[in-house]
């Protein structure tokens, strides 16, 4: 078809060739076709600017993509975008041209049909250009001082997904999305790729926080709570994304391993999306109650999918008699067809006259005329009226209606699909059993199940915490990943000799123990209402009263049992620092921190608070390790001592995550008071993490949660030059002990003082 | 002497039987066994207790116990007066004189040393001894002693001791089910059964989520409350909020939950 321009040709499309005057042979084949939809949506000015951009983007020497690519794409963008946004987008295709970024232009354009479409106006587009352009000045490398040389390795990426991106979030959501992207990546390249293309974990995660609409994970417990309140079941929920299937939306349904969700729903009709999904699990519950599965074999597909929406419609109305607002919620949902709005004449009808039928025995004032869809209304109704009638029934139902209703035209392969799908109803598998097993895929599933790495189980599986990005004042959820494990375990003797090389201390401690020990009755004395007569006190007053004076009515007195309700969580910093020679002594601060423990230990249990110990390190986010030394059901017995003589230091000191972890075993302890105490040598750091404030300010995030889980955080610091930070964590929650020789000493003496 | 009569209950109480218990306190009676009542609160202990007295024709002393409660808040104690001091008789030693029914409710909130007080009126020795006073008290032959708790709550510190338990014998109460509780609701209220049955299943629903945040469902108490104040004109979705919902929990969950039950039992 090369030979196409010598051909007879229209002089104006001759013009219009000349006025493009572009090479491309590729172009050439498919000019024709584009000048016909861009004359008739294209005023005469756009025609002339369409031209002379093609002509730009024919020369800038990036090969024949964005030309065709812009002269197949403008005329639909032109019109949801309007002609004048042209300028505004050549700008910044200008821009990435004469950046390194030339590779992006083509997905850049690729993508901007569809991005016009969800932005739908001009001032929400050029927001879109200015975050990628921000995007691209900030992302393109000048790595090692060689300036801008080279390409941003997200961009490309971000402007693929872009669609997608947009019909998830908002534009201000993208922003937030992106900016967490730049800055967690911008020196990684590969990462950076994974983030923009929504490969790696936390990009997906991002992307789920800045989602509108009501997601499922937020609302599980509610459900749970509803299925179990108000349908006496339980179920196992499933999400599953709506993301990338534009065609073929995923429908709702539930098997053997559980209800399967969409992951997030939005508002509808005033409708939230919360009870969005209870009218899912309403419809389902009543599935699972009332319909019993049928055999399919026998029946078209026609009738199959008759019997499906009578057979809603059954368990719909069996779900409303149990609550009858039901009815209100699913109306809101149901779509309502308009009469007419499908032509028997050139299109298969079949669905639109079963969703207007399955309206109508939803809505009593559904305001439908047709006679057949009365009748079968009322026969449904009948058959309804007097028990829960059944699958089978309602099945012979649906049945003739098929074969009252039947036109030629249901045959159609053009089906009318609008305003028929009522999402809230699943796919109905459930109903179908076949005679022939063909092909079964369960067998495969079965199998796959043993094939499961056999992975041995070294501690406990990790938890992810989130951490505070004090950047952008928003946690970066999941991303430290704590392990557990118990701590090895060394010589309990060598506690004991450390306890009794304190002896001294510990019968110092032990009288300041026994003043704190609760003292279980107490005797309130001068009371007017108390439960015993103090006789001393009455008959005081029985005299002060016979001889004319104002006698004392507080005669009474009572008793209190007064009690200590603390629980404590002592968090061992065992980072690598430890090792070190504490400043004028032969012990490792290590060491101190065994003496002090063990005795801090040893004066706990004496108390009787409930009491454990757990220690950290990190080795990157991925690996923040936190070892168990005594549980809160432990006794301060050999198995503890040992484990608290075999404590080494190593690694990181990556502090809010283990804070947080140390808190969820706190947090259910039963106690009027929470404590946990952080012995620490310096400030919480990480190899992964270059921002020395970032960790810090985690950390100081992480005090106020545990402030409001009631949990009162003091730190016990090591580091003589802690003034720095150590007061933005723990605000006045903190001591520093400089000399720290006497640690065995303070620890348990700060103990003391802290909980008297 | 006391005045008898005015422990008496005059008017029937309306009690709706479950099951057997009406003959079965009886019987306990008619040997003056002492008898242990355990349910779920509101489940119509008390309302038992009281009914049987009526229809016994015996007196009813009731307490509700504390855990500040002492032996001598049970026993009784010396006052001051004018003249000097003056013993002044507990209800349940005015109980054993005058032979009533003495009904410790919540007898699991009064702290162990105060219950040990009851012992020796609840085995086959039926006397209290008033140490403070120097008197020993044979128990009136129709005295009886009843108690309820509910095991609900039951926490480690908050448990009765085998000793006291194994002094009783003991009726074991729960929801009515759907149908009788909604006779109750409708028969104690006035309102129709239709109403009745919906704020019955409104409880239903919260029972089923009991454990699961909620530490005890609606009793048929609050359902009384309920219908009471729709038939004194408040909307039923109001009554029921008021009523049912915001009473038991502040879990924000579980009060969603709830409020679309009610949002969806009555259209």
């Amino acid at each position: 078809m090369s030979e196409a321009p010598t051909e007879y040709e229209h002089p104006l499309m001759k013009g219009y060739r000349e006025q493009l005057s572009c090479g491309f042979p590729q172009v050439a084949e498919v000019f024709e076709d584009c000048m016909a939809e861009a004359l008739s949506v294209l005023s005469k000015e756009g025609i002339n600017a369409y031209l002379e951009y093609a002509h730009f983007l024919c020369k800038m020497g990036r090969g024949v993509e964005p030309v065709l690519i812009f002269l197949e794409k403008w005329p639909s963008i032109a019109t949801t975008l309007g002609e004048s946004a042209l300028p505004a987008i050549a700008d910044f295709i200008r821009k990435m041209w004469k950046s390194p970024n030339g590779k992006a232009i083509v997905p850049f354009l690729q993508s901007l049909a569809a991005t016009a479409r969800r932005l739908h106006s001009q001032e929400q587009m050029q927001d879109y250009m200015n975050l990628a352009l921000a995007f691209m000045e900030r992302t393109t490398g000048s790595i090692h001082g060689i300036h801008t040389t080279f390409a941003s390795p997200g961009l490309p990426e971000f402007f693929k997904q872009s669609p997608y991106l947009l019909n998830q979030v908002s534009i201000d959501g993208l922003k937030n999305w992106v900016e967490y992207g730049i800055r967690n990546y911008g020196d990684h390249p590969e990462r950076q790729q994974d983030y923009f293309s929504l490969q790696s974990a936390d990009s997906r995660a991002m992307l789920q926080k800045e989602r509108h609409g009501t997601l499922l994970v937020d609302n599980e417990r509610k459900l749970d709570l509803y299925l179990r309140g108000l349908w006496q079941t339980d179920a196992h929920f499933v999400p599953y994304s709506l993301k990338f299937d534009e065609l073929r939306k995923p429908v709702p349904y539930y098997d053997k391993l559980g209800i399967r969700l969409p992951d997030v729903y939005d508002d509808v009709n005033g409708v939230s999306g919360l009870d969005r999904y209870r009218a899912v699990l309403a419809h389902i519950v009543g599935h699972r109650r009332w319909t019993t599965s049928i055999f399919a074999d026998n029946y078209s597909p026609f009738q199959r999918m008759a019997i499906e929406f009578f057979e809603d419609a059954r368990v719909e109305a069996l779900a409303i008699r149990e609550y009858p607002g039901l009815r209100r919620l699913f109306i809101k949902l149901h779509p309502q067809p308009i009469a007419d709005a499908c032509d028997p004449e050139t299109t298969s009808c079949l669905r639109h006259r079963l969703a207007m039928l399955s309206r109508a025995l939803l809505d009593p004032q559904h305001g439908y005329q047709d006679a057949q869809l009365l009748e079968f209304t009322q026969r449904f109704h009948a058959e309804m009226a007097n028990s829960e009638s059944s699958t089978e029934a309602i099945a012979s139902l649906a049945l003739s209606y098929v074969a009252k209703t039947r036109r030629q035209s249901d045959q159609f392969a053009k089906v009318h699909f609008d305003n028929t799908e009522v999402d809230y109803r699943d796919d109905n598998r459930h109903m179908w059993r076949f005679h022939e097993q063909s092909d079964d895929e369960e067998m495969f599933d079965d199998h796959r199940k043993i094939e499961l790495e056999e992975e041995e189980i070294i501690g406990l599986p990790p938890r992810h915490y989130p951490e505070w990005d004090y950047n952008s004042q928003t946690y970066r959820p999941d991303w430290a990943s704590v392990y557990e494990a118990l701590h090895p375990k060394g010589n309990p003797a060598d506690i004991d000799q450390l306890l009794v090389k304190h002896a001294a201390l510990a019968k110092r401690l032990k009288r300041m123990l026994d003043l704190l020990k609760p003292q279980d009755k107490v005797r309130i004395r001068y009371q007017e209402e108390g439960s015993e007569l103090d006789l001393d006190v009455a008959l005081r007053s029985l005299i002060d009263f016979k001889s004319g004076a104002t006698p004392d009515p507080r005669i009474n007195m009572s008793h209190k049992t007064s009690g200590r309700d603390i629980a404590v969580m002592l968090l061992l910093d065992l980072s690598e620092s430890l090792n070190e020679k504490a400043s004028g002594s032969e012990q490792t601060i290590l060491e101190l921190s065994q003496e002090a423990v063990s005795l801090l230990a040893w004066a706990v249990d004496k108390l009787g608070d409930p009491f454990a110990i757990g220690g950290f390190h990190s080795n990157t986010r991925h690996d923040v390790r936190y070892l168990h030394i005594k549980g809160y059901s432990e006794h301060w017995d050999d198995e503890v001592k040992g484990r608290l003589a075999a404590m080494e230091a190593a690694y990181s000191t990556r502090m809010g995550a283990a804070m947080r972890h140390a808190a969820h075993y706190l947090q259910t302890q039963k106690a009027d008071k929470k404590l946990m105490l952080i012995l620490t040598d310096g400030q919480p750091s990480d190899v992964d993490t270059k921002d020395e404030r970032l960790l810090i300010e985690d950390a100081r995030q992480a005090v106020k949660e545990l402030d409001q889980k009631g949990i009162y955080t003091y730190c016990i610091n090591l580091d003589p030059k802690a003034d720095e930070y150590v007061a933005d964590i723990f605000g006045k929650q903190y001591t520093v002990i400089d000399n720290i020789q006497r640690l065995p000493e303070r620890l348990p003496q700060l103990f003391i003082a802290l909980t008297k | 002497m006391t005045d008898k009569d005015q422990y008496k209950i005059r008017k029937e109480p309306f009690y709706q039987a479950q099951g057997k218990e009406v003959a079965l306190y009886e019987a306990a009676y008619l040997a003056r066994l002492p008898v242990m009542i355990k349910g779920p609160t509101g489940c119509g202990k008390s309302r038992f207790v009281e009914y049987m007295a009526w229809r016994l024709g015996k007196p009813l002393i009731t307490v509700a116990c504390n855990e500040d409660m002492t032996a001598s808040d049970l026993v009784g104690r010396y006052i001051l007066e004018a003249n000097g001091t003056r013993w002044l008789d507990g209800p349940l030693t005015t109980a054993a004189r005058i032979g009533a029914i003495c009904y410790l409710d919540e007898i699991v909130e009064a702290r162990q040393d105060t219950t040990v007080v009851i012992h020796p009126l609840t085995d086959h020795r039926r006397t209290l001894p008033l140490d403070k006073k120097g008197e020993l008290i044979e128990a009136h032959p129709d005295f009886q002693m009843v108690i309820s708790y509910n095991p609900g709550y039951q926490s480690l510190l908050k448990d009765l001791k085998q000793s006291t338990k194994q002094r009783f014998t003991a009726f074991e109460f729960d929801y009515p089910n759907a149908q009788l509780e909604t006779g109750i609701v409708a028969k104690e209220t006035g309102t129709d059964e239709a109403l009745a049955a919906k704020l019955v299943k409104i409880g239903a629903t919260a029972r089923n989520l009991k454990g699961h945040g909620l530490d005890e469902g609606i009793s048929t108490r609050l359902l009384v409350y309920a219908a009471t104040l729709i038939k004194g004109g408040v909307e039923p979705r109001d009554a029921c909020r008021m009523a049912l919902v915001r009473p038991i929990t502040d879990d924000a969950d579980i009060r969603d939950t709830l409020d679309h039950a009610i949002d969806a039992t009555f259209a």
